[in-house]
């Protein structure tokens, strides 16, 4: 979109300036908030808001998997799906149904936290994952990642590690942490979503859009493990609110 | 199972009591409206907790074209989708019934009530007009959505202010809200009442509204004037029953009214 004027933004021109748009440095996430089991009816939920993206999250499962042909005796399924409200997003109003977009991102949710599960625990059986986006700026799939690890969590689910989410990228030739969607929309930007398993420190998310060198991508997975675990962080404090006080 | 909920919930009403403690005729609580819950993209937002129901809306406002028949008026579009995240028997798919039903009686509160001005969204008569959206969405829902979908709409259409209106392209700019309100000149407030065997409620919970016989929602403005109704369940009423439902209706219709605030 409007390449043609954005074009005319000399690259690196703010090089190792230090600060972003919005005042944050190279390393800095926007301010985050998290919040677990918002949602009675569901096994498990959550709210993770990242800025203004604010993703929910609920489960349902392990059950039945309907239609029945759908169903693996030697393991469950695991099936994650993406929604944008109909006014989430910061043009016109999003028509409602799944688009391409929507469903790939369903996808990769669901490839970004099924390392973490035992899925041969559940044979014939399925664990339903909903993530909807109730306001969007940039990062909304990290968003969805970190919000579903933590309603997996709070329905019981048995996980090998928790799974945090945060996109990292290049900005006028710098490697930063969480681009907003002012700094993606930049010539030259380069937006690298990244989902991290905290204990193991292996990568669950990963993918590319712009071109950037191997050193870079070096640097930039470095820095995306620090910001992944600062996720981290704001996701065991939510986990913690939450069994905390209902044990109170 | 079901026959042992619908028995333990007709037993409880015989007594006149429900299954949370509340009398017929109470709403739970809390019963709250947070506005601006999604500020940044909407044009106006708010979400509705009544006990823990949860419910949320957004408009949307667009430049579109007219309907032929209705050349000097906006457009209104009222959708509310049942999202499998807020309840365990929700599907994902196209619109169920249920998901259309609860569309459409918001839809004819809103519209039939003449909430809004639609003469005051025509930019230009047979060419452009603003296009109002509001979306509805369940986010938990532990019964009596019809309600919660009401108010929400309601509260999010208060909620709304105008994206500038760039006359050069004729779009909207959403880069640039102005502090224009909407053209709001009626309230219409809906409850709805649910009978089962020969009691009358409202606010149903998800267990009670597994046992409903019939239910009745009705819009009412401030005044008392009905300007929609539905009647759902698979029971008849009687005149004396609709009767006794429009006046609960009424009553209860002042509370939400007070909830909704200036």
């Amino acid at each position: 979109m409007n390449t043609m004027t954005t074009k005319k933004k000399p690259m690196k021109e703010t090089k190792k300036s230090g600060k972003r748009p919005d005042g944050r440095n190279s390393d800095q996430l926007r301010d985050m908030e998290a919040k677990v089991g918002i949602i009675s009816r569901a096994d498990g939920s959550a709210m993770f808001r990242i800025g203004k993206t604010i993703a929910l999250a609920a489960v349902y499962g392990p059950r039945e998997l309907h239609p029945k042909f759908l169903q693996n005796p030697e393991k469950g399924v695991l099936r994650c799906h993406y929604n944008m409200m109909a006014f989430s997003g910061s043009g016109e109003r999003v028509r409602p149904g799944p688009t391409r977009r929507s469903r790939e991102l369903g996808l990769i949710i669901g490839k970004a936290l099924v390392p973490v599960l035992s899925l041969d625990q559940y044979p014939n059986a399925v664990i339903d994952v909903y993530v909807e986006l109730l306001q969007t700026d940039s990062g909304t799939r990290c968003a969805g990642v970190s919000a579903a690890a933590l309603a997996l969590a709070d329905a019981g689910i048995p996980m090998k590690d928790l799974v945090s989410s945060v996109s990292v990228g290049l900005v006028h030739g710098d490697v930063v942490a969480d681009l907003t969607k002012e700094e993606e929309d930049l010539e030259g930007a380069v937006d690298i979503p990244l989902a991290l398993l905290p204990r193991l420190s292996k990568f669950s998310l990963l993918q590319l859009d712009g071109e950037i060198s191997r050193e870079q991508m070096g640097e930039a997975l470095e820095l995306g493990k620090e910001a992944c675990l600062k996720v981290y962080e704001v996701q065991k404090k939510a986990l913690k609110e939450r069994y905390h006080a209902q044990n109170d | 199972m079901h026959r042992m909920i619908k028995e333990h919930v007709e037993h409880l009403l015989m007594k006149s009591l429900r299954e949370d403690g509340r009398k017929l005729g109470e709403y739970r609580k809390p019963l709250e409206i947070t506005y601006g819950i999604s500020s940044k993209t909407a044009d106006g937002s708010a979400r509705v907790r009544i006990g823990k129901t949860e419910v949320v809306a957004g408009v949307k406002l667009e430049v579109g074209t007219p309907y032929p028949d209705t050349a000097d008026q906006g457009n209104l579009i009222v959708n509310c989708e049942l999202l499998p995240l807020s309840n365990p028997d929700f599907e994902t798919g196209p619109p169920s019934i249920n998901s259309i039903e609860l569309s459409r009686v918001v839809d004819r509160g809103i519209r039939e009530s003449k909430a809004i001005d639609l003469k005051k969204l025509c930019i230009k008569e047979g060419e452009k007009v603003w296009v109002l959206c509001i979306d509805i969405y369940p986010i938990n829902d532990e019964g009596n959505l019809f309600d919660a979908a009401n108010l929400a709409a309601l509260a999010a259409l208060k909620d709304a202010t105008f994206p500038a209106y760039d006359a050069k392209t004729g779009k909207a700019d959403y880069s640039e809200r102005t502090s224009k309100k909407l053209p709001m000149q009626a309230m219409p407030l809906a409850v709805t009442v649910a009978k089962i065997g020969q009691h009358l409620l409202i606010d149903p919970t998800t267990n009670e509204e597994s046992c409903i016989d019939a239910r009745l929602t009705i819009a009412t403005l401030e005044d008392g004037t009905i300007c929609a109704m539905q009647k759902g369940g698979d029971m008849e009423l009687s005149v004396e029953e609709i009767d006794a439902m429009i006046e609960l209706a009424q009553q209860k219709s002042k509370e939400l009214l007070k909830v909704l605030g200036k």
